[in-house]
Order: structure tokens, then C-alpha cells, then sequence
């Protein structure tokens, strides 16, 4: 009884992240003209994965207890860099792939190396790093644009049916029949989620932790800080170069659209405190920001569907998104704010 | 921590303040030279160093100012107010719908308003600043949005605003003027206040501060309400300089205002950091993005120097104490 109590407790923001969600898409889906269908499963999935990357990207420093505003921009860049070589042939593409990927970790690299050895606050250096990986993006794709190879877009977009005939192997069929129509993202997401899990036990996971608990306690435990911050920013570019790679494979296209960028900067964020990460760090997890990303962008589905004759009619108007989006993760900042009324030690609430 | 080594400190922290104020100098004395230098050989003139460039320079410069005056503010907290860019949309928009003198208190209280709430929250809740503000410039938008409609006002900002914004006097621009005004204010505030003392005290240990008998959460408000007002002031002239608010004015504020703040020498931690440091830093930043305009820097290469230069910059002077 006790160690579920203290489970909860470990794992209020997760819970409540995941309740949030299934309410919102729980709302989204029955009011839906045609219900809950695989079909609208698998579009929503697409819209929300690349964001789920950029949350799961700004988990991690956030988690030693820095902040890494260039998650938007390594997304852009490795968006461009894919819209310009996924458009060939199959080896070409797997090449492309994995150049993709490892651009996504140099850029993290980067911002380790420049918070690490060029001991800059996080936020300044990812901050002007940014705009350092916006302008090469730029470099690449002036204009929107680029090709991606058709077949490889729909077979990673689409669901496990076709990725499986998209490798030569048929569909799944007899009782097995509905897990092939289960959408690709819903597996790739589970690989984060596998590979974020497996840093965290790694020895690499526990020091991020531990840094952002007390780096001077940590560092005087025989943390090695530098290599445990610089992995930490290397995943983190890793994770938002995926979120990058699947937004060029979504819309087969490039684009350096600096609004953009910056506005998957602010939701990741946003997306890793309704996932019960703390900012201060050393709090949190990554499976938390998956439903924080789901969160955000399932609010955003109802004004999609909701009955202008209710209540709540004015919302369909889709002026009033914006202003609802803000005026929710405002609440939900400040009722998760709530435990400052009930300490008794005035002095607990100075960090 | 002995005294000896407390005072050692304390010297080099001020040396490392004077030091980030000569590199500013130098580089704002380098970008001129290397503009210069472009404009000789393209065109055979040195317009970077005409008096007429220079003042409009420091016009537009003055805009960036007074936004990074504000940051200043909250930056020395050790906070930060992301909702710069639409508080100054808001202020803007707001005011010029208004129009006539009563504009200017109307803008100027918007302002402090949405600073309040800011500080309220981050004080209060004691919700992360970055995470509150963000919040804020969320709601301000959509506040915004469903005001105009989504279209760009119609309304035009009223005569003053103009004139404050693209006036001169004596050949020197208007909106100097109010720069300067704001910031003899805020330095006097920073110096030879206990506010402005708190504020940096609050930077440095807000633990021993409240510890001390101050009312913290107090200079937490007052340090946010200042930002929104500076907020606000800029985003009037804005709205005079192009005759009137539009959608997005402000979103080519925010970073470059916390930008000038971090490259004249404030430490984004909080607790340190001068005037002086700010409004070099600003100008720096205002005459880099011109000269790159200048020599027709495609949007590509200005952001990648841009990044490089803050990187170079504080790579120099910015650095943290190693453990």
C-alpha cells in the first residue's frame, strides 16, 4: 500500500499528463463527426509526433538542470538537410537517413561542447546556437521545398501494414489483423521511448539526474559533469534531429521558417512542465513530456470538431485557438503552482 | 570564505564587468571599421561614419533599448519575460485604437498590468519565469488575435507617437531622447535606490535577502511591472515609426533584447550586470545587423554571424568560474 502511495507521489506529473490526455483526446474523438477510427488515429499521430520528439529533445538538459533553446532550430535544420536527400534511391536514402540522424547529434554536440568547455549559460548558447543552425538551414533550403522519396514518406507515415509491404513482407492478417493498422509514428515512439528508458538507467541517465539535483553534490561524488552534459545535449539534439528527419517525411518538404522553429522551441517547453518535468532539474522524465506534447496538441484537435451550438460554441471559431492554448497552459503552470500555499517553511520556497 | 579571498573575488567580478564594456567598445569600433571598409571599396564613400547614419542607427537602436532596458531588469533577478514580444503588440495595438494623448497612459498601463501579473505569478506561485511569461505571451496573443480579428488594425497610431518615434530636435532623433530618459531613470533606480539595490541583491541570494527582512516577492513585482512598462514604451514607437500596430511587431525583439543584455555583460543568472553593459550591448547589436544588411548578407549568412558573433563574444568575456 505504502510504495503505491509514494509511486503517485514520484509520479504525480506523468499521471496527471496522461489524464489530461485522455480526456482532451478522449473529448476530440466522441465528438468527432466520424468517432475514433484508425484512420484518425494514425493523422493525429502524424500531426503530434514531431513535437513528442522536440519535448522529449528538451527533456533531457532540462533535466540536468539547463534548458536548450535550439530544439526548434536542430528540428528546422535536419528537416531542410532531409528534404534535400531523401529524395533518391534506396541506398541514397538510407544514407540520407542516417546522415540525418547524426546531424541532429552534432548539433547537440555543439551545444554541449559550447556549455560544457565553453562553460556559457545554457540558455545563451543554445539560445545563439540557434540561430546558428537556422541560418544553415536556411543555407539549404532558401525556399520551401525539396523532394522525399514518396514510397519511403507514406511507408513511415502510414501504418505498420504498409511499412511492412514497403520492406517486402505482407500485412498481418487473422487475429493479428488490427495491430497492422496501428500508425508507424505510434512504433517509432516507442523506440524513443525504449532508447530514452535505456539512458536512463545507463549510468549517463542517472548522472543527468543527479546534476540537476545538485551538480556541486555530484560533482563532489564523482560525477564526471562534463561528459554526463555533454551526452545529455547530444541525446537531446539526437531526439530533435528524429523530430526533424519526420516532419520532412510528413510533409515531404524542407522548410526554414524561423516562427516555426521557435515555436516548437516554446511548446517543447511547455510540453516538458505539463509532463512534470521541473525546470530547476534533477525532476522528471521524458515519458512524462511525450504526454505533455499530446496534451498540447490534443487541446488544439477539439476546436477541430467542437459544436458551435454548445456552450462552448465560440471556441470553434478558430481565432479564439491561440488564446485558449495560452489561457490552458497557464492554468495548468499555476494550479501545479499550488504547493507554495501549503508549505509551512517560508524559507522552502526559495530554490 | 575568508575576507581576503570575498574581497579578491569581488575585484575580479568587477574587473570582469569593466572587461565586457572594452570588448563591446572594440567590436562596435571593429563593425564600423569593417563597415567602412566595404562601403570605400563598393562605393567609394565611408557612410558608416556619417553623422546622419550614425543617428539613425541610433534610432532604431533606441527601440532595442528600451526593450532591453526592461530585460535588464529581470534578467538581473535572474528571471526572464518571454512575453516581451506581444506585451509591446499589445500596448502598441491597444493605444493606437484608443488614439489621442489618452493613449499614452492607456499603453503604459497595459504594460505595467501584464507586468504585474507576471510578477505576481512568478513571485507568488513561484512558477518559473520562463515558463509564466511564455504563458502570458501565449494568452496575449490569442487576447490579440481575437481583438483584431486576425487582421492588422486599422487604426493609425495618433500624431504623438510619430513624433516621438521619427521626429528630430535639434538634428538629434526623438525616441534618444526617451532612451535616454529611461535609462538616466532605470540607473538612478539600479544606483541610488534600495529597490535597485534589492534587485541585485535578489540576483545574487534571494534566499538571504528575504532572510534580511525584505519583501522580496515586492521586487520581483516592481522589477517585472518596470519591464512591462518599457515593454510598452516600445512598442508606442513602434507603432509610430510605422504609423501604426501590426500583428508580430515584437517578435523581432525578444532575442535580440536579451541578447544585448547577455553581450553587455550581464550575467543571465542574475546579480550582475550594468547600464552601461546593456546599451553597448545594444548597439552592437543594432550596427552588426546593419552593416550585414549593408553588404546585402543574404538571411542565411547574417543569422549564422549573428549566432557567432554572441558565441564569440561571451566565449571571451562570458564565461563561467570553473568549479
Amino acid at each position: 500500500m505504502k510504495h503505491w502511495r509514494l509511486y503517485f507521489k514520484q509520479n504525480q506529473g506523468l499521471l496527471v499528463a496522461i489524464g489530461l490526455f485522455l480526456f482532451f483526446y478522449g473529448a476530440y474523438s466522441s465528438l468527432h463527426p466520424q468517432g475514433f477510427t484508425a484512420a484518425l488515429f494514425n493523422q493525429n499521430s502524424n500531426e503530434c509526433f514531431a513535437l513528442v520528439m522536440a519535448a522529449m529533445a528538451q527533456t533531457i538538459p532540462v533535466l540536468t538542470g539547463g534548458l536548450d533553446l535550439s530544439v526548434g532550430a536542430i528540428l528546422t535544420l535536419v528537416n531542410c538537410l532531409a528534404s534535400e536527400l531523401l529524395g533518391g534511391t534506396a541506398v541514397e536514402n538510407a544514407i540520407g537517413f542516417a546522415a540525418c540522424l547524426l546531424a541532429g547529434l552534432a548539433c547537440g554536440f555543439c551545444n554541449g561542447c559550447l556549455v560544457v568547455y565553453g562553460r556559457l549559460q545554457p540558455i545563451i548558447a543554445t539560445l545563439a546556437s540557434s540561430a546558428i543552425f537556422i541560418g544553415i538551414a536556411l543555407f539549404i533550403r532558401p525556399t520551401p521545398g525539396g523532394t522525399v522519396n514518396g514510397d519511403l514518406a507514406f511507408a513511415m507515415t502510414y501504418d505498420l501494414n504498409e511499412a511492412l509491404m514497403a520492406v517486402g513482407l505482407s500485412g498481418l492478417s487473422g487475429s493479428l489483423a488490427w495491430c497492422g493498422q496501428i500508425p508507424t509514428t505510434v512504433f517509432f515512439a516507442l523506440l524513443m521511448a525504449l532508447i530514452w528508458t535505456f539512458f536512463k538507467r545507463t549510468q549517463f541517465g542517472l548522472e543527468a539526474y543527479a546534476i540537476g539535483a545538485s551538480a556541486e553534490a555530484a560533482f563532489m561524488s564523482g560525477v564526471q559533469v562534463k561528459r554526463a552534459k555533454l551526452i545529455a545535449y547530444s541525446l537531446a539534439g539526437f531526439f530533435a534531429g528524429v523530430g526533424g528527419l519526420y516532419l520532412a517525411l510528413q510533409t515531404s518538404s524542407g522548410n526554414a521558417n524561423i516562427p516555426q522553429a521557435s515555436a516548437y522551441t516554446l511548446n517543447s517547453i511547455a510540453a516538458v512542465v505539463i509532463g512534470g518535468t521541473s525546470l530547476y532539474g534533477g525532476m522528471g522524465g521524458a515519458i512524462g513530456s511525450i504526454f505533455g506534447a499530446l496534451v498540447l496538441r490534443s487541446v488544439a484537435f477539439n476546436f477541430r470538431v467542437i459544436d458551435e451550438q454548445s456552450a462552448l460554441g465560440f471556441l470553434a471559431n478558430p481565432l479564439y485557438q491561440p488564446l485558449v492554448e495560452g489561457v490552458v497552459l497557464l492554468a495548468a503552470v499555476s494550479i501545479g503552482a499550488f504547493w507554495v500555499f501549503r508549505i509551512k517553511n517560508r524559507l522552502e520556497i526559495f530554490k | 570564505m575568508s575576507f581576503a579571498v570575498l574581497s579578491q573575488q569581488l575585484r575580479r567580478r568587477a574587473q570582469r564587468t569593466e572587461k565586457s564594456i572594452w570588448y563591446t567598445l572594440a567590436s562596435i569600433g571593429l563593425i564600423l571599421l569593417v563597415g567602412s571598409a566595404y562601403t570605400l571599396s563598393t562605393d567609394g564613400t565611408l557612410s558608416f561614419l556619417m553623422p546622419n547614419y550614425l543617428l539613425q542607427q541610433m534610432k532604431i537602436a533606441s527601440f532595442l533599448g528600451i526593450a532591453a532596458t526592461g530585460m535588464m531588469l529581470v534578467i538581473l533577478l535572474g528571471h526572464i519575460d518571454l512575453s516581451l514580444p506581444w506585451v509591446l503588440a499589445t500596448s502598441a495595438m491597444l493605444a493606437t485604437a484608443v488614439g489621442g494623448w489618452v493613449a499614452l497612459p492607456y499603453g503604459l498601463c497595459i504594460g505595467a498590468f501584464v507586468g504585474l501579473l507576471n510578477g505576481l505569478g512568478v513571485a507568488y506561485l513561484r512558477v518559473p519565469s520562463m515558463i509564466f511569461t511564455l504563458g502570458m505571451n501565449t494568452v496575449l496573443k490569442g487576447l490579440m488575435v481575437v481583438f483584431t480579428g486576425g487582421f492588422a488594425p486599422r487604426s493609425e497610431a495618433p500624431e504623438w507617437m510619430e513624433v516621438l518615434a521619427v521626429g528630430t530636435m535639434l538634428g538629434i532623433p526623438n525616441s534618444l531622447f526617451v532612451w535616454t530618459a529611461i535609462g538616466i531613470a532605470v540607473v538612478f533606480i539600479l544606483t541610488k535606490t534600495p529597490f535597485g539595490r534589492y534587485v541585485y541583491a535578489v540576483g545574487n541570494q534571494e534566499q538571504a535577502v528575504f532572510l534580511s527582512g525584505v519583501r522580496t516577492p515586492w521586487i520581483i513585482v516592481g522589477a517585472f511591472v518596470l519591464c512591462g512598462i518599457c515593454a510598452a514604451v516600445t512598442g508606442m514607437l513602434l507603432a509610430g515609426f510605422s504609423h501604426k500596430a501590426y500583428q508580430a511587431m515584437g517578435d523581432d525583439y525578444l532575442m535580440p533584447a536579451i541578447a544585448a543584455v547577455v553581450i553587455g555583460g550581464t550575467n543571465i543568472l542574475g546579480g550582475r550586470g550594468t547600464y552601461m553593459g546593456t546599451v553597448l550591448g545594444t548597439i552592437t547589436i543594432v550596427l552588426l545587423s546593419s552593416m550585414l544588411s549593408v553588404m546585402q548578407m543574404p538571411e542565411a549568412g547574417r543569422q549564422i554571424i549573428y549566432g557567432a558573433v554572441i558565441i564569440g563574444m561571451l566565449l571571451v568575456y562570458g564565461r563561467q568560474e570553473e568549479h
